[in-house]
């Protein structure tokens, strides 16, 4: 199984060691095609609806989400990014640092927020998101889109679309790419 | 380890300074914002102990603080204990004991900081100490520069005045060269440190010689005082030899940048062409102070935490962003 | 002027090396009950025998320069715990500097002292004020001065700018024999030339510049060395130069010296072995008058002791409460201790042979004082029993709060360090026994 490099903020990098593969790249892709339909059906269209990807994880996500959408539509989706290390609640308590400059592209006042990571876990990212969203003005709802659940909920968050709901050991690391997504394990 | 304190740029060494720079640009984001502030330094307590008048770097500072959503309070040196006779060490310790998590300090003597820092937890940031560092100064310059340059390897910049009491030069220096730029200090030998040794810089006393070859002209602060301690006949003269004129703006290349710390002396050190010119970016610099002590305040305060705290994340924990691609 | 002692039994230093002004031998002193050395040879014993094995029994150290801060400053320090202090480091007399509150520039105020220093462990050697009040601008009652006993005039802490005042005050001082028995009396000058020392807290050159903190040129002290060696080329007067610290102020007394004229120089312990670079600590225990110079300055002070020029080490202790150190370093007060400290690093910093050091410290001062009849002098069998004893191979680490000191502003903590003072014996009593003094 592959191993590579992962940069995140220390000390939480390393390299990810893979055990077992979970999903493959055209699983992925068939799991973004199914996602962008049903965000589309939810909403009855397109109107309104902005895609923000969580940085980092999230932004490749939702770049293809959001392409899909256009392409399945036709029309325009506005396209953000959220870097949300500065709402985050363990700040002070472990090394937390921005990785990358959010950027929202509109006015966020009665918008359809469709917000977009690669792993939903502990819920407490996408806490943060939520906080950050405030400061982009007020959306008329935010909805959720992971690629993979993998459970260990500490708040009371759900995702509305889901790629792939996989259980996992908390010790696990989940690694998700478009080329796939695997289990094991990060080495320092 | 993120740096505990920030008192010369000299310690930070050109990775933070990188660092220091690439946040900034986070920060001028949440700057952006309808709603300018986020919750990152929510119950930290920031001090300001500012011995020495300073309107802008001060409200600057508070400004970077409550975007932040960290708590202030200010020492007010004319109505406090200080007229009192209280001890420097004593006057920290008091503020200590309030529970802060960093004090900004100014004062007009060199090192303040770095007693402090010796004497109480807190982190300390050095907002100017006499005529020894400014390094918030520094890092809002540098950043300016890299707007407009990206890298500044290799470029050239001036630092045209009064260097010898200049905080901002003795920072400005150390900062601009740690990036790989090209320093030349213009001034009469009056207004020079009297040593120069170990300087990162060139030497000139020709303005005009220098002006044709250089990136950034930064222009110092000239004070009406130099004249009366006969470091200089008269301003006319500096202005003469010294300032950024008229005619000087003419030869000033098209992209080369303006940049000064103010309060500026229009008619000494630049004139008032020169500083309103679409080159000037003195009120670039100003906007981007607040940005960047952000990211100092944020880099101090908001980064630190550690394994062995009692509340941190089991180590299994994926970290701030929950899958990574 | 000798302290009060009662010593009612003989005590023998056994076992060490003699050294003195005459050369190095080893011999046991036995010293009387009297006060003086009783004997000086082999096989001699005592009431009380002291160990000196492996050590120097040489003549009591004379500090030139000492800051006892009585009257005014008990706080920092009194004539008592800075005798204390002076006794540990083997002094056997210091000269007391008059920058007291209020001055000693008038009789009452020295026959103070002189009667607090009539219970120290060691001799105090009133100095005295050129001016009044130390202000620069009228001189001080020197003949009564003189009178009283006082051998050094000086208003330390800052030179007489004024040079008329200054040549007058040379002048005076040659005619005052009738007021001492005939002895001479010195003017003792801090060189700092104050319009370019005012307003500056270390030494200009590369740190200053590099710490933006406003710093002194050397031209400050040269200034003042140059008029004042032209003022006893004029005047006959014999001038002291204390803590020279440049290389410049030596040279000017190297070539005065050669010319022959009556001027004598100290350095302070600190001026030849610390530099400015240590204010880049900010700490302001390194703050001091002269400020520390550079290296080149702290080599061409070093030579002036190997080579003569400098006829004696100095201490400077300068006391200061810790709250008043406890300051900005412009606002902070001038001057660290230096009592326990100086043989020590006289020893370990200079390149001079241990007799060289003994001189520096022990009879050339006592010259200069005026109290070699007392002090200094040989050992040998009817002189005054003023004897320190010393391990110059004692290796030890400074620790400025073990120090007796009531102040530890000492800016040599931790610094390793060898040659420690055993046993000092004042005027027949041993003050100081096994590195513990006694009272």
């Amino acid at each position: 199984m592959a191993e590579r490099e992962r940069k995140m903020t220390r000390p939480f990098g390393g390299v990810f060691v893979a055990r077992t593969s979970v999903m493959s790249a055209d699983d992925i892709d068939r799991a973004i095609w199914r996602m962008s339909h049903e965000i589309i059906e939810h909403n009855h269209g397109v109107d309104n609806v902005v895609v923000v990807g969580l940085q980092t994880g999230g932004v490749p996500l939702a770049e293809r989400i959001g392409e899909a959408m256009v392409e399945i539509t036709g029309r325009d989706v506005p396209f953000g990014t959220i870097d949300v290390a500065l709402h985050r609640d363990d700040i002070g308590i472990r090394p937390v640092m921005p990785e990358e400059v959010t950027s929202i592209p509109c006015d966020l006042l009665n918008k359809v927020v469709v917000l977009i990571d690669d792993v939903l876990f502990t819920g407490r990212t996408i806490r943060a998101a939520l906080d950050a969203l405030t400061t982009f003005g007020r959306p008329r709802s935010v909805q959720l889109a992971v690629m993979v659940d993998r459970g260990h909920r500490e708040l009371p968050i759900r995702p509305d679309y889901v790629g792939k709901n996989i259980p996992t050991r908390r010790d696990e690391v989940v690694d998700v790419t478009l080329d796939g997504v695997q289990l094991g394990e990060m080495r320092k | 380890m993120s740096p505990k304190h920030l008192l010369s740029i000299d310690d930070l060494g050109r990775d933070w300074i990188e660092e220091i720079l690439r946040l900034t640009d986070s920060f001028a984001e949440v700057s952006a914002r309808p709603i300018p502030k986020v919750p990152a330094l929510r119950g930290k307590n920031i001090a300001w102990l500012f011995y020495e008048d300073s309107t802008r770097t001060r409200l600057s500072f508070e400004t970077a603080a409550k975007r932040l959503s960290a708590d202030t309070m200010n020492f007010s040196v004319s109505s406090s204990s200080v007229n009192k006779g209280e001890s420097l060490r004593d006057t920290c310790l008091t503020i200590s004991a309030m529970g802060v998590d960093a004090i900004v300090v100014r004062h007009k003597s060199a090192g303040v900081p770095w007693q402090i820092a010796k004497w109480i937890d807190a982190s300390i940031i050095n907002a100017g100490d006499g005529w020894h560092q400014h390094p918030t100064q520094a890092l809002l310059d540098c950043y300016t520069l890299t707007q407009k340059f990206g890298s500044l390897d290799g470029r050239h910049i001036a630092i045209v005045g009064d260097i010898k009491h200049s905080r901002v030069a003795r920072s400005d220096i150390a900062a601009f060269t740690a990036l790989g730029a090209e320093v030349t200090i213009v001034a009469p030998q009056t207004l020079m440190p009297p040593s120069l040794e170990g300087w990162n810089c060139k030497v000139s006393h020709d303005l005009d010689a220098v002006l044709p070859t250089v990136d950034a002209v930064y222009l110092l602060r000239m004070q009406l005082e130099r004249q009366q301690e006969a470091l200089v006949p008269s301003l006319r003269e500096y202005t003469a030899g010294y300032g950024l004129t008229d005619e000087r703006l003419e030869h000033l290349g098209a992209n080369t940048l303006i940049m000064h710390p103010g309060p500026m002396n229009r008619g000494v050190e630049i004139s008032q062409k020169a500083a309103d010119d679409p080159r000037s970016a003195v009120t670039q610099q100003v906007a981007n102070g607040v940005s960047v002590r952000m990211a100092v305040l944020f880099l101090l305060l908001g980064n630190n935490g550690s394994d062995s705290h009692p509340n941190a994340p089991r180590p299994n924990d994926q970290g701030p962003n929950e899958g990574i691609l | 002027m000798s302290s009060v002692s009662s010593v009612s039994e003989t005590t023998l230093l056994r076992g060490g090396t003699v050294v003195d002004a005459s050369g190095s031998r080893r011999a046991d002193v036995l010293v009387g009950t009297d006060g003086n050395i009783e004997a000086v040879g082999d096989g001699l014993s005592g009431d009380r025998v002291i160990d000196a094995g492996d050590c120097i029994v040489s003549p009591g150290f004379v500090d030139l320069h000492t800051h006892l801060r009585e009257p005014g400053k008990e706080e920092a320090e009194t004539i008592e715990t800075g005798s204390r202090g002076g006794a540990l480091g083997g002094f056997t007399a210091l000269v007391a500097m008059p920058n007291t509150t209020p001055p000693m520039d008038s009789v009452g105020v020295v026959r103070d002292v002189i009667e607090l220093g009539k219970t120290a462990l060691t001799d105090i050697i009133p100095s005295a004020a050129i001016t009044i009040g130390r202000a620069g601008a009228e001189l001080a009652p020197m003949a009564e001065l003189a009178e009283l006993g006082v051998r050094i005039f000086t208003d330390d802490g800052t030179g007489v700018q004024d040079d008329l005042l200054m040549k007058r005050a040379l002048e005076y001082s040659v005619g005052l024999a009738p007021f001492t028995g005939g002895a001479s009396v010195a003017l003792a000058q801090h060189c700092e030339v104050d319009s370019l020392s005012a307003g500056t807290f270390m030494h200009e050159g590369e740190w200053s510049s590099r710490l933006g903190i406003p710093g002194q040129p050397s031209e400050a002290e040269d200034l003042m060395v140059m008029r004042d060696i032209a003022l006893s080329r004029s005047t006959g007067a014999r001038v002291h130069f204390q803590h020279l610290s440049t290389a410049g102020a030596v040279a000017l007394v190297r070539a005065a010296k050669a010319e022959g004229l009556p001027v004598t120089a100290e350095a302070t312990t600190h001026h030849f072995t610390l530099t400015d670079a240590a204010c880049a600590s900010f700490d302001t225990v390194f703050k001091v008058h002269p400020p520390l110079r550079s290296d080149s300055d702290v080599a061409a002070v070093k030579a002036g002791l190997l080579d003569g020029t400098i006829d004696a080490i100095a201490t400077d202790h300068a006391p200061h409460c810790a709250h008043d150190k406890e300051q900005p370093f412009d606002a902070a007060p001038p001057g660290m201790i230096g009592l326990e400290t100086a043989l020590a690093l006289a020893l370990t910093e200079l390149e001079l042979p241990v007799e060289k050091v003994v001189g520096l410290m022990s009879w050339q001062p006592a010259k200069i004082a005026g109290i070699d009849d007392i002090h200094g002098g040989p050992i040998e069998a009817g002189r005054p029993a003023n004897i320190t004893v010393f391990d110059p191979n004692e290796a030890w680490t400074i620790v400025g709060s073990s120090f007796a000191s009531k102040s530890s502003n000492c800016p040599y903590e931790g610094h390793e360090v060898r040659g420690k003072v055993r046993h000092t014996i004042v005027a027949g009593e041993a003050v100081v026994i096994d590195q513990e003094a006694m009272r």
